[in-house]
């Protein structure tokens, strides 16, 4: 059904799981190195493993606290409380993606509960999406299905199992119902997701890379008939990969639910697989069924009980939420809403802050690193911020606001900066990059320029000035470039006087 | 009583991925019945001062420190399973999807 029909019809509501893989350098319960600090990057199949990761008899688990700290640190960073007493559980189910035929994870009694996230859409309109709890959980191994047509599970002959990512430590972020959200709704959902993405990255609990699934996102998504009052039936849908998809995936499945609903058909409640290629969700296993997990309190674990002074020292540390931060720059920047997101676009808002620090005009640093410098690492295939360093791009713009550095010279600068010639005052040096201040150089080449142009000349002296356009060129064209162009122009017209 | 019907437990075996007869699961109707029954006379002994404890020593906080240990070798890590690819597990096909 056509979008704008759907919300005619019906209000979107929404839930999220947001699945965080904390990068600590083992994992949650075992003392095995951790893949997800290392990228994901391919390592060899189950050579990340411990006994404990493999569920062996006679193995037992023990708690990392450095992730129990991250997870406090993202609890607070969501504004949540700190439960003074938190346990895990085993989450039951026969899967081989973990050996114990459980998960590890918390259930009754999560480490954070009722926080808030603030978020802000294109438009300015601001949400707040209230935090229903965060808990500790362990990730789950990798399953290859061989056999069926398209490596998918159906018509698989068998499976192939990896425990590298087994026991991963994670944090499950689970959102309260979001309603309100009305068109918006696929954009709360990107919005959200970003929102939780910088959280982490500015705690660097995480490496945060969604298509190397450090960062998970499961969509309930649901309907209610407008003026109905009640509530329709949910699905979740997984396999959401991108802050793209996260968008895609909530319009379709609207648009999908509208659709079923508005012909008299019924909701099943069901997890949805979202598939990237074709843009659309397909049906998963039914809730009902294997939602019966049978969870109780794991034994071989004992209480969490962080103490207020661990939990203040941590509070303390934590930095400037990113929401805030980017209002403040913004502001103290004086940029228009285009002008900042330009900025964020390009992920470059560390490097234009560092180099304002470093004495830069704000809109300068941002014209350097949205344009020329960004231009230069997209050509390279590299990222912008590896190029140049925040302190050279500074001293860059401060030589073209003294006028010793027109702006084209200042990009034969850069290009030397970025080949490794040495820093900008360096370059200039080496490569005599210098605009000419001594006259004399600049006259001859003038005279040179009136004498070869003798029409253009006669044109300026009758009073035509816009005619001097074709000598500057010539003049700006024989100093190559280390002419200041506005210098050029006042005397061309005063020698043509002369 | 206990609540075991053999629906429960036929509802339990499927979760567990165990085929079960009907013999069995009238077999298991009463066995299961019974221990729960059993367990359940603690709840007639315990009092309202007893708190609830999923663990007879009252300790918590007990962490390891984030240092990276010894691994298993892939060899060692497929030593006891039946059936494998050299680096990988080998599992029958999965019915159903993934948790």
């Amino acid at each position: 059904m056509d979008y704008d029909k759907a919300l005619e019809l019906f209000e979107p509501v929404l839930g999220f799981e947001v699945h965080v893989e904390l990068n600590t350098q083992t994992k949650m319960f075992s003392d095995a190195p951790n893949p997800a600090a290392l990228g994901n990057v391919h390592a060899e199949p189950n050579t990340y493993i411990t006994p404990v990761d493999l569920g062996l008899p006679g193995s037992l688990p023990v708690v990392n606290e450095q992730a129990i700290k991250y997870s406090i640190s993202l609890g607070l960073a969501l504004g949540c409380e700190i439960a003074p007493s938190s346990r895990f559980a085993r989450k039951n189910y026969f899967y081989p993606d973990l050996a114990k035929n459980y998960q590890i994870s918390q259930y009754d009694e999560p480490i954070a509960f009722d926080g808030t996230v603030e978020i802000e859409l294109a438009s300015g309109r601001v949400i707040t999406v209230d935090i229903e709890r965060a808990h500790m959980e362990e990730d789950a191994g990798k399953l290859t299905h061989i056999g069926g047509a398209t490596g998918r599970i159906q018509g698989a002959e068998y499976s192939l199992v990896d425990y590298n990512r087994a026991g991963v430590p994670l944090v499950e972020i689970v959102t309260k119902m979001i309603s309100g959200t009305e068109a918006d709704a696929p954009e709360v959902g990107k919005a959200y997701v970003s929102a939780i993405r910088d959280i982490v990255v500015s705690l660097g609990i995480s490496e945060a890379k969604m298509e190397r699934g450090n960062l998970r996102c499961d969509a309930n998504i649901s309907l209610s008939p407008r003026g109905s009052g009640t509530l329709g039936t949910r699905t979740e849908t997984k396999n959401v990969n991108s802050l793209r998809s996260v968008e895609r995936a909530i319009r379709y499945e609207i648009q999908r639910q509208a659709a079923i609903l508005a012909a008299g058909g019924t909701i099943t409640q069901e997890t949805r697989h979202w598939h990237e290629d074709t843009g659309v969700t397909s049906a998963g296993r039914p809730k009902s069924d294997a939602d019966d997990y049978r969870y109780f309190p794991e034994p071989d674990l004992l209480p969490v009980e962080p103490s207020l002074e661990l939990i203040a020292e941590l509070r303390a540390a934590l930095p400037e939420a990113p929401s805030i931060r980017r209002k403040r720059l913004k502001e103290a920047w004086g940029f228009t809403d285009l002008e900042f997101q330009d900025v964020l676009n390009s992920g470059l808002l560390v490097e234009v802050e560092e180099t304002v620090a470093a004495g830069a005009a704000p809109a300068q640093a941002r014209k350097w690193w949205t344009g020329e410098i960004a231009r230069l690492a997209n050509a390279a295939g590299v990222d912008a911020s590896t190029l140049v360093s925040p302190i050279h791009v500074s001293e860059l713009v401060a030589l073209v606001e003294t006028g010793e550095l027109t702006d084209r010279l200042a990009r034969q600068v850069l290009e030397g900066v970025v080949a490794g010639e040495g820093s900008p005052s360096e370059v200039v040096e080496t490569r005599g990059l210098k605009v000419v201040s001594d006259d004399t150089a600049l006259i001859a080449a003038i005279d040179e320029a009136l004498a070869a142009q003798p029409d253009v000349l006669e044109k300026i002296r009758d009073g035509k000035v816009q005619a001097a356009g074709a000598v500057i060129g010539a003049v700006m064209k024989a100093m190559q470039g280390t002419a200041d162009a506005a210098r050029v122009r006042e005397l061309v017209l005063e020698r043509a006087q002369a | 009583m206990s609540e075991i019907t053999p629906e429960t437990i036929a509802h339990l075996a499927n979760l567990a991925r165990i085929a079960l007869t009907p013999d069995e699961i009238e077999k298991l109707t009463g066995e299961l019945g019974a221990i729960v029954d059993s367990v359940a006379k603690v709840s007639e002994v315990a009092t309202p001062d007893v708190v609830a404890t999923s663990h007879p020593i009252r300790l918590v906080n007990v962490f390891r420190d984030d240092v990276p240990g010894e691994t298993l070798t892939t060899a060692q890590a497929l030593a006891g399973a039946p059936e494998h690819d050299g680096s990988r597990f080998q599992v029958s096909a999965i019915l159903g999807e993934e948790q």
